[in-house]
């Protein structure tokens, strides 16, 4: 083969030179790239171009989800029994729980309001369930099939039963991509349950570890002890379990303690979460807005997120 | 005689679009960092195959539609993708002379690239994750480069 040229298309008709219509998507990427970082101008191209992957991201997961249906539903009598009891057994003592708890919380609410702070208490919650697809193997990021259809909004609080789950970062009309509070990229504020003690808990990228890089080395913070929801930021509910402490170690010459937690909820096994409405916390020169913020409500006080973002990328041990 | 071009173009396309449906597909925990790109490979091999078919505005859409998919900063895989295909573009010549473990060694090349973008476009949005588990698709996509040029050789041959 004789070399002429390095372009092997045809002479006629073959469109512009391959360097030029390189240049040009080239910069086409570069200027899609900071218009969506930097200036978050392509919210409606996004919106267009996830309707057209919301099809496909189905497709992926439609075969998961219709082999989980199929082994449900020749699950062997007797496991189901086995889980049916165990279930009953559950709800019992959750009922149980509940009765204590329902009067604590009436008495909580009443001291609250007595402080005229009766914010951070979820009052509309939505189900949602997470699509088999995978995204980014060190994000840890995942995707409902709930979106701005059903009212989710940027920023929303996401609980699983156990507690604080994520955040929603990302809306389209189907979907909503939800960053876990164990990505490197996400910080939530945490309070001990215990001593009050308030910090900044920091994703890690590990799914069962969370740091706690702003603990200083006397500070009263134990092994064992639960963290939960400040609501400061008005992202998160406050009250919620985030994670629990696993490891405290003080050296007498640092200024901050190494202190790790494990998050409550389980992030990694979780098919179905919860998403919540509440209250924001609210100031009182405001009154309070009656009824749940709607979808064309902006996320209340931004996205702890980015705000710490820097902090986190710094801090997260890789 | 080599299959139409209007054959061709559409394994292509189809190539192209399974490869990247298999990109999101759930994987076990300890599988998925070394997920291959195998839509970038389909494109790498098409533009071996029929580089007149095989543009670079195809591959950047490729690329753009990952970046949908997976729900990162628009753009970043497009750039990726439009890299790897341009330097194809450019070596393809050669590349189609090489000896097949020659060729998938500069595949790797190729994909080592194409991560190298992406790495540095995740490092200026501010999402670093450095560890050294992030480069094992290059490794694994070179594995199975010669794989993926046999079976597309075979395809290709069969629909004559």
């Amino acid at each position: 083969m004789v070399e002429l040229s390095h372009d092997s298309r045809p002479i006629i008709g073959r469109g512009p030179p391959l360097a030029a219509s390189f240049l040009t998507l080239s910069v086409a990427s570069i200027a899609l790239m900071v218009a969506d970082k930097r200036y978050d101008q392509l919210a409606t191209v996004r919106e267009w171009l996830s309707a057209a992957a919301y099809p496909v991201q189905v497709a992926v997961d439609t075969p998961f989800r219709a082999w989980g249906w199929i082994s449900g539903s020749f699950a062997d009598r007797g496991r189901l029994r086995q889980e049916n009891l165990e279930l009953t057994a559950r709800l019992r003592l959750a009922n149980l729980q509940l009765q204590r708890f329902a009067a604590l919380e009436d008495e909580n609410r009443r001291l609250r309001d007595m402080r005229e702070n009766s914010a951070g208490v979820a009052d509309r919650v939505l189900v949602a369930s997470i699509l088999n697809v995978d995204l980014d193997p060190f994000r840890h990021r995942v995707l409902l099939d709930k979106g701005a259809a059903d009212g989710v909004f940027k920023g929303q609080a996401v609980l699983d039963a156990e507690g604080i789950f994520g955040q929603v970062s990302q809306v389209h009309a189907k979907t909503a991509e939800v960053i876990l509070i164990s990505d490197a990229e996400h910080a939530i504020p945490v309070q001990s349950n215990r001593s009050g003690l308030r910090t900044i808990a920091v994703g890690t990228g590990d799914s069962d570890r969370l740091s706690l890089p702003f603990v200083t080395v006397e500070a009263d913070l134990r092994v064992g002890d639960l963290l939960i929801s400040t609501g400061i930021g008005g992202v998160f509910p406050s009250g919620y379990p985030v994670a629990e402490v696993t490891r405290v170690d003080r050296t007498a010459a640092a200024t901050f303690a190494l202190v790790e937690a494990r998050p409550t909820a389980r992030l990694d096994r979780d098919r179905e979460v919860l998403l919540v409405w509440f209250d924001p916390p609210v100031t009182p020169a405001e009154p309070a807005e009656a009824g749940p913020p709607g979808p064309a409500d902006p996320a209340p006080a931004g996205t702890p997120a980015t705000e710490s973002a820097d902090s986190a990328t710094a801090e997260a041990p890789q | 005689m080599r299959p139409s071009d209007f054959t061709r173009r559409l394994l292509y396309w189809l190539s192209v679009a399974a490869g990247l449906l298999l990109a999101i597909v759930p994987l076990p925990d300890w599988l998925s960092p070394v997920r291959p790109d195998l839509a970038l490979l389909a494109v790498i091999y098409w533009i071996l195959n029929s580089p007149r078919i095989a543009g670079l505005g195809y591959a950047w859409l490729a690329g753009l539609f990952l970046d949908v998919l997976r729900g990162m900063t628009l753009g970043q895989h497009a750039l990726g993708f439009v890299l790897v295909a341009f330097l194809t573009h450019r070596a393809q010549l050669r590349m189609r002379m090489f000896p097949i473990l020659h060729q998938a060694g500069a595949v790797m090349l190729l994909l080592a690239a194409y991560h190298f973008v992406i790495f540095w476009t995740d490092g200026l949005t501010g999402h670093g994750y450095t560890g050294w588990n992030r480069w094992l698709p290059v490794l694994s996509g070179a594995l199975l480069w010669p794989l993926i040029a046999a079976g597309g050789d075979t395809l290709t041959r069969r629909s004559r």
